[in-house]
């Protein structure tokens, strides 16, 4: 690999945070721009469902 | 006794918003158990060992609820139940919901992100971080219980793409100076860290600051990375990334047994290294590679000393300095009877059970555990305590449907309560770790368990004497000092580094009074 591809290692944070609200309150407390998802399970609940469509899709 | 349950379908929570619903109900009084979960597979065999069984909790799927009672009285059952919706609402009206619900969502609002945060259930990680990675970002996956070829794939993927995946089971990390998951607040610096262990990467960081220095990156990879069905991808990835940082001038690793295959491969890289390399890996037996640049340390505050001197620094870890006088070894002793002989240690870090349990082996002490380093010293979940014991709180056992250890003390609570009165019993071992996202007051959440315990002894089976770790920094928000006044001020014998904590519990059921190093004064 390319050990000087881009990632967040060189540049500031910006963080789409999918879950517990806390982690995105701790970095917005440390100046990280984040954006916070409620995240909520697609339609049904189906993890292997919801894989089989987006391989599909 | 009597239990009832209620499915709602189509409603998903979190694990934290659950837990303010539980919390809620559970203060009713004649109320023995209640659980508030998702319908996931897992969760539901939970539901049925606590004798909730039904066929529509089987029917039920992960974004369904569940909510079960078991209380003294029926009407007590029917009650709660009838107050369910209150508490719910009561819940959301607290917790500022945000209209984003998706991946998709999150990166329309933010098209400049170049990190997802993943705390949602393991089984649903794959489809989301496989978005996530195909987009462009890293990611932080602190979901556990993710399928280890889900694990791969993504990682597989991720070394394609140049990314990084931390995680699954990713407690800990600190990037450009930005800490993730649990991560302490230390200054930054030019010591880099890589490492499968949460706590082993928290206690690490901990200690190269309070020597007056800094880490560069502190990358956690998670605990399964490396196995040999992972492959050590995202430590590997981290150690080039690290190599090729001009911030990070000495590299750690701080690890748990690794794959054999997999343990192969990662020295033979640290061999090459361009940059100094201090590796750590617990449970392994004397490293192979005497005389090569790989400087190994037993211990994690070992680890944090040899990359400290690495840098050049004279400073030594708070951890190693000589201590403050304190009670010896044998005026100790002298408060216990002759028939205390055991240490019980309940621990909220995992990696701190399994480091401690290897200092006590080494020292021959046979130790049993919930996660034994000897399988024949496996301490099933249901069993007490026997002998020497030390128990992972943070283990799938103790965390199903429930929070962390290092987020939520009362499981930890009431077992430090049991073993206090064990008259077999002469040294509590606990640890204690602060950091972001972890509990406001670990030492608080379960200090009166201490005192209770403590006090509950019978005056004819000999004082008690509790040793803890504690694992933090002065600018993390429980404040360190605070969290060890509040310890010593209740004759808790306090150390930095689980280690010389574990060791002096050795020296003090061994009766050796050599050494002359006591716990941390103030």
């Amino acid at each position: 690999m390319d050990p000087k591809a881009d990632n967040a290692l060189d540049h500031p944070l910006v963080v789409v945070n999918l879950g517990l609200k806390g982690f995105a309150e701790s970095l917005e407390r440390q100046g990280v721009e984040v954006v916070q998802v409620d995240w909520i399970p697609p339609a049904g609940g189906d993890a292997e469902m919801q894989e089989l469509l987006d391989e599909l899709l | 006794m009597a239990t009832g349950y209620v499915v709602r379908p189509n409603r998903y929570f979190d694990s934290v918003f659950l837990m303010g619903v539980n919390q809620r109900l559970a203060r009713v009084e004649g109320v023995r158990q209640t659980a508030v979960l998702m319908a996931s597979e897992q969760n539901k065999r939970l539901l049925s060992e606590i004798g909730v069984d039904g066929a529509d909790i089987r029917a039920a799927d992960a974004d369904d609820l569940v909510v079960a009672v078991v209380a003294e009285d029926p009407a007590i059952v029917s009650s709660v139940l009838a107050g369910l919706d209150e508490a719910l609402t009561t819940a959301m009206s607290v917790t500022a919901t945000s209209d984003l619900h998706t991946l998709e969502d999150g990166l329309r609002a933010k098209p400049s992100a170049n990190m997802a945060l993943l705390t949602i259930p393991g089984g649903f990680v794959y489809p989301e971080a496989r978005k996530a990675l195909e987009a462009g970002l890293d990611l932080f996956v602190f979901s556990s219980n993710v399928p280890v070829e889900d694990e791969r794939r993504l990682k597989e993927l991720a070394r394609d793409r140049h990314r990084l995946v931390m995680g699954p089971d990713c407690g800990t990390s600190i990037v450009n100076g930005v800490g993730l998951g649990f991560a302490n607040a230390v200054r930054r610096g030019t010591i880099g860290a890589i490492g499968p262990s949460g706590t082993g990467l928290q206690e690490f960081t901990c200690l190269v600051h309070h020597a007056g220095l800094g880490i560069s990156h502190a990358i956690g990879t998670g605990s399964h990375d490396l196995s040999d069905e992972v492959g050590g991808i995202t430590s590997l990835m981290a150690l080039d990334k690290l190599e090729a940082d001009p911030r990070t001038e000495v590299i750690a690793i701080i690890a748990k047994p690794a794959g054999p295959a997999t343990r192969a491969r990662l020295v033979e890289r640290l061999e090459a290294c361009g940059k100094p390399v201090v590796a750590c890996v617990l449970g392994s037996t004397a490293p192979g590679s005497a005389g090569g640049k790989i400087v190994w340390a037993k211990t994690i505050d070992a680890a944090a000393e040899a990359a400290v001197r690495l840098r050049g620094n004279r400073e030594t870890p708070a951890a190693t300095k000589p201590l403050p006088a304190l009670p010896s070894t044998a005026q100790i002793r002298a408060t216990w009877t002759p028939s205390q002989k055991n240490m019980r240690g309940l621990f909220a870090g995992g990696t701190l059970c399994y480091q401690s349990q290897q200092i006590l082996r080494e020292a021959g002490m046979v130790v049993h555990s919930n996660a034994p380093l000897d399988p024949a010293d496996l301490l099933g979940p249901y069993e007490v305590s026997r002998g020497h014991t030390l128990i992972d709180m943070g283990d799938e056992f103790h965390t199903l449907g429930r929070l962390h250890p290092m987020i939520d003390g009362s499981l930890r609570r009431q077992r430090i309560v049991a073993e206090s009165v064990d008259p077999s019993v002469g040294i509590l071992l606990l640890d204690f770790i602060l950091g972001r996202n972890a509990s406001p007051s670990p030492v608080g959440d379960v200090l009166d368990a201490v005192v209770e315990g403590q006090r509950a002894r019978s005056k004819s089976d000999g004082r008690l004497t509790v040793i803890a770790s504690i694992c933090g920094t002065e600018d993390d928000p429980q404040d360190l000092k605070q969290q060890e006044d509040l310890l010593r001020q209740a004759g808790v014998l306090v150390f930095h580094s689980n280690a010389r904590a574990t060791s002096f519990c050795l020296e003090l059921l061994s009766g050796d009074e050599g050494g002359g190093d006591g716990p941390e004064g103030g």
